[in-house]
């Protein structure tokens, strides 16, 4: 199993991501934001950082990088793809996934280990864990409020879109406390606390963030997907 | 110069945090007769040839602004 991790300029999370894909006991590939190619992965991470600086708004750049065309494309095909924190907003701009990040409602930079709880284990990378459950993972982000119209959240509870939600203190005003979505098929999911810093007790708070890369690797069936690189030319 | 500018401004009901921390500033200017502050952005954009209001009304629509959160005007500078 593959799980391909992409690096954009400004990418700050992607070994950790990798890392992460490597204790779930996957391989990890790396991914590079100007080929267009996913080298035959099976899931892909989009990682946490300032991709392209967070110039315009965070991941609004990102979204338009040939990487991104093929994720897309592939997504709405069923492939499963996390975005973590800045990858988050790259699927919300990219419009992957529904909504909008945006600053953190009291203008501060928020990074400490935050206690969410799983709202919904029925997606791609939610699986190992049950609803309800709840997860020490950290957060740190400064960009980080889900904003979305009362008709958006009302329609993402209605149909069991919202993944996590915040426990405790809101670290950034998100609406209805969400810290993190997926998309209605459940392949696509964004969230804002990172995982893949809660993998191993040496560097984490927990590893409690584990479970979201062994759940997508009993989401993915082997060998249903062809990549253009197994395509004859 | 075949400049357009558009100008891009967090919609009404989003929670404008960056304003609000401005308007909770001025009374250290001696200011207190402002009722709020929204901060949005401008973005002047130089085309080479003639205007194209159509593609740079493309370009804010899919790059400059988020229609999300954000609403934008297009105008050619005269």
């Amino acid at each position: 199993m593959k799980i391909g991790v992409v690096t954009f300029p400004g990418s700050l999370d992607d070994g950790d991501a990798a890392r992460a894909a490597r204790y779930a006991g996957a391989e990890a590939v790396r991914l590079w934001h100007a080929d267009p190619e996913l080298h035959g992965v099976d899931a892909v991470v989009l990682p946490g950082g300032f991709s392209y600086g967070d110039y315009l708004r965070c991941g609004a750049i990102a979204r338009f990088a040939p990487v991104m065309e093929t994720i897309a494309r592939e997504a709405r095909d069923g492939l499963p793809v996390l975005g973590i924190c800045n990858g988050f907003q790259i699927l919300c701009e990219a419009h992957l996934l529904p909504g909008a990040l945006t600053r953190n409602q009291h203008l501060h930079f928020r990074n400490r280990d935050q206690r969410v709880r799983i709202e919904n284990a029925t997606t791609a990378w939610t699986g190992d864990f049950s609803a309800g459950q709840e997860v020490v993972i950290p957060v740190k982000n400064g960009e980080g409020c889900f904003v979305g119209s009362t008709e958006l959240l009302d329609e993402l509870e209605a149909n069991g879109q919202i993944v996590a939600r915040y426990v405790g203190e809101n670290p950034n005003g998100s609406m209805r406390d969400i810290a993190a979505i997926r998309n209605e098929a459940g392949n696509v999911v964004g969230i804002m606390p990172h995982p893949e810093h809660a993998v191993d007790l040496l560097t984490g708070p927990s590893v409690d963030g584990l479970g979201f890369f062994t759940s997508v690797l009993k989401a993915i069936t082997p060998g249903r997907r062809t990549t253009t690189e197994e395509v004859p030319a | 110069m075949a400049r357009v500018v558009v100008d891009v401004m967090l919609k009404p009901e989003i929670l404008d945090p960056q304003g609000q921390a401005v308007a909770g500033a001025l009374p250290r200017l001696g200011v207190s007769d402002v009722a709020s502050v929204r901060i949005g952005r401008r973005v002047e954009i130089d085309f080479s040839g003639e205007v194209d209001l159509d593609k740079a009304r493309e370009i804010a629509d899919k790059l400059l602004a988020n229609p999300v959160i954000e609403d934008y005007t297009v105008r050619v500078e005269q």
